[in-house]
């Protein structure tokens, strides 16, 4: 018998065994569509996240005082000592070294922001001029601090709190009281909503060193760095971390952490957790797979006297397993079809319902769901058609 | 050509053994018209289920046109099957999901031959056995003459050179079943070697060749 021939008259058999086929190929299309929206959920998220991080600037680079260190923490502790402060000079600094674009050292507290009868609790940064372009942050009125303006008392407000507080929408030019001191508003920042759970719109930005004597503190909480060039990133990165062991006794006492790094790590945990989504998915078509074995059990049996009379008929063994194969992969490849077109459809309804969420489902998670369910189909149908061609054929015959 | 020497077919059933057949010495010639004819039990279905390749005796010889096909392997039997022999079957074994002229198709395809002479073929046996407005009709809208008719289509469309009918009237009336058999006898004028096993005395009495079986034995063999 030939492939062809094989092929058409198995799909007679599955397209006349209606009910039993819709039931298989119903079991087998929901486990792909599971792969394909879970996969598209995971991966959704990785995007988000990733985009999300990437929208914070390019080419970052970010200094945090103290050793991020997976054991025995500072290695000075043991000897009393504290870590040394990451402070405005270290800064300064590093914002001179060649392959620095950009810098901005950044404080962050919290203080009471009042203006007429208002009075709210707000977090402050305290940063510099460069905050705005390495942050890709945006401003709706005024100015954003003066470059050089460190010792000038400006202050920068997110557009929710700007709204709250000048409701006639007049801010720049105000006087405002920011915990024992006045400062006047020199600009608004444009709405940007959430990101990476940090909501810019809430925020007040006024000069560093006001920062730092407001919170009574020397050191800084962090140093953004912008990199020439994301070929720069690495070398910038080395020289930072030799220029501040240098200005630290030799001391090693900061960590030098680049976006991409972080970046891969989001990526990486994320891709395995779709992975793992994946592969639980993969499970449903498992089961898929043993309910194909027992359907074409029942078929075997129901067909029994056919099998004998393609027996008699001159039928080999091998012709016979292959018209169980051939039926089992036409209901498999029917489901995972299927099953793709629901899972995209899901997709897109999650896409529809959450537009933030890039849900597309991954081509390799599609192709490895219908392959799966193809798979699982012929290995379920092993079996069966193993007992298939094994029956007698006078007794197949006789339906026994 | 079939030859059967000393064939034993043994069935066990619990602790009681059957001789379906009990030491079988037959010769057929190519072209002969037989009857097996003999009481329900006494091994004709098994007889021609050995002759036919579908069964295997536990002891004997068998040779099939000069070449002993007692000890083929199953791949083998079922070639040999397919061309050489053709079974006819009392309650018709058509494929119910298949058309008429798909089930008389069935084993062309099993024989590898291509669609385009498949269908030439077909459309000429349908013609042949006077089915040409059935084709297109599936086993359940034909009437048992129809359906029987498509057995033998199907049976001879290889051309076998040995036609074996396990009581092909049996399911039929007489009127009917004397028609399948007058077709039978066509076949077998045509060159085919036909042996039919029928209950029928009057059915039986047209074959050139009656052998009677009694418990697995031939207690008679009248030409
Ligand atoms: N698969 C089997 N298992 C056990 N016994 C069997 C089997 N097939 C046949 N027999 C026995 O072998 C004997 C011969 O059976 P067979 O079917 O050849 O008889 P038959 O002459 O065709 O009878 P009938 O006229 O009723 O069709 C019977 O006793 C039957 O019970
Ligand atoms: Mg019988």
């Amino acid at each position: 018998m030939t492939l062809r021939d094989t092929l058409a008259l198995s799909f007679r058999t599955v397209a006349s065994y209606r009910t039993r086929s819709l039931l298989i190929v119903l079991a087998m299309a929901l486990g792909v569509a599971a792969v394909v929206v879970l996969t598209a959920l995971g991966d959704g998220a990785r995007r988000y996240v990733v985009g999300q991080f990437s929208s914070l600037g390019s080419n970052l680079i970010f200094v945090l005082p103290g050793r991020a260190e997976t054991s025995g923490g500072f290695p000075g502790a043991a000897l009393g000592q504290t870590p040394r402060d990451l402070t405005l000079e270290d800064a300064r600094f590093i914002g001179r070294l060649p392959q620095v674009r950009r810098m901005a050292p950044l404080n962050v507290g919290e203080a009471e922001l009042t203006y007429g009868g208002r009075l709210r609790e707000v977090t402050v940064l305290g940063s510099t001029a460069e905050l705005l372009p390495i942050r890709n942050m945006r401003l709706s009125q005024g100015s954003f601090l003066a470059s050089g303006s460190e010792r000038s008392a400006q202050i920068v407000l997110g557009s929710t709190l700007a709204r709250e507080f000048f409701p006639d929408g007049e801010a720049v030019g105000r006087r405002v009281r920011l915990g024992d001191n006045r400062f006047r508003v020199s600009g608004v920042l444009a709405p940007q909503g959430e990101a990476m759970g940090f909501n810019s719109d809430e925020i007040a930005i006024i000069p560093v060193d006001y920062a730092q004597e407001m919170f009574n503190t020397n050191s800084l909480f962090r140093i953004l760095i912008e990199a020439r060039s994301r070929s720069g990133i690495e070398p910038a990165k080395a020289a930072i971390s030799h220029l501040l062991k240098q200005r630290h006794e030799g001391e090693e006492d900061v960590t030098v952490i680049t976006q991409d790094a972080i970046l891969a790590t989001f990526d990486r945990i994320l891709r395995a957790l779709t992975l793992g989504v994946a592969g639980i998915a993969a499970i449903s078509l498992a089961v898929a797979g043993i309910l194909v074995m027992n359907v074409m059990l029942v078929a075997v049996a129901q067909r029994t006297a056919e099998i004998g009379l393609l027996k008699a008929l001159g039928a080999p063994a091998a012709d016979i397993r292959r018209l169980f194969f051939a039926e089992a992969l036409w209901l498999s490849l029917a489901g995972g079809a299927i099953g793709y077109v629901l899972g995209n459809a899901g997709a897109w309804a999650i896409r529809l319902a959450y537009p933030q969420l890039p849900a597309w489902p991954p081509a390799w998670a599609s192709a490895a769901g219908i392959a799966t369910a193809v798979a699982t189909g012929i290995i379920a149908s092993l079996l069966p058609a193993a007992r298939a061609a094994r029956l007698d054929p006078v007794l197949a015959l006789s339906g026994k | 050509m079939i030859r059967l020497s000393a064939i034993t077919r043994l069935f066990r059933m619990g602790d009681q053994e059957v001789r379906a057949l009990n030491g079988i010495d037959l010769d057929i010639a190519s072209g002969e018209y037989v009857s097996i004819m003999g009481p329900s039990g006494s091994g004709k279905s098994t007889l021609l289920n050995v002759i036919g390749l579908l069964d295997r005796p536990d002891s004997g010889r068998y040779e099939l046109d000069g070449t002993d096909v007692t000890d083929l392997s199953e791949t083998e039997r079922a070639r040999v099957r397919r061309e050489k022999i053709g079974f006819v079957f009392q309650s018709f074994h058509l494929v119910p999901r298949l058309t008429a002229a798909e089930n008389i198709e069935l084993p062309l395809m099993l024989e590898g031959v291509d669609p385009a002479e498949r269908k030439a073929r077909v459309d000429a046996a349908l013609d042949a056995f006077d089915l040409g407005d059935r084709a297109r009709h599936r086993p359940p809208e034909l009437s048992g003459g129809q359906r029987q008719r498509v057995a033998i289509a199907r049976a001879t469309i290889l051309r076998p050179t040995a036609l074996l009918a396990d009581e092909p009237t049996g399911n039929l009336d007489h009127r009917i079943g004397a028609e399948v058999m007058a077709l039978l006898e066509g076949l077998h004028h045509a060159g085919t070697t036909l042996i039919v096993v029928t209950h029928d005395r009057e059915l039986g009495a047209r074959a050139h060749r009656h052998i009677a079986m009694r418990d697995g034995e031939i207690v008679a063999d009248e030409k």
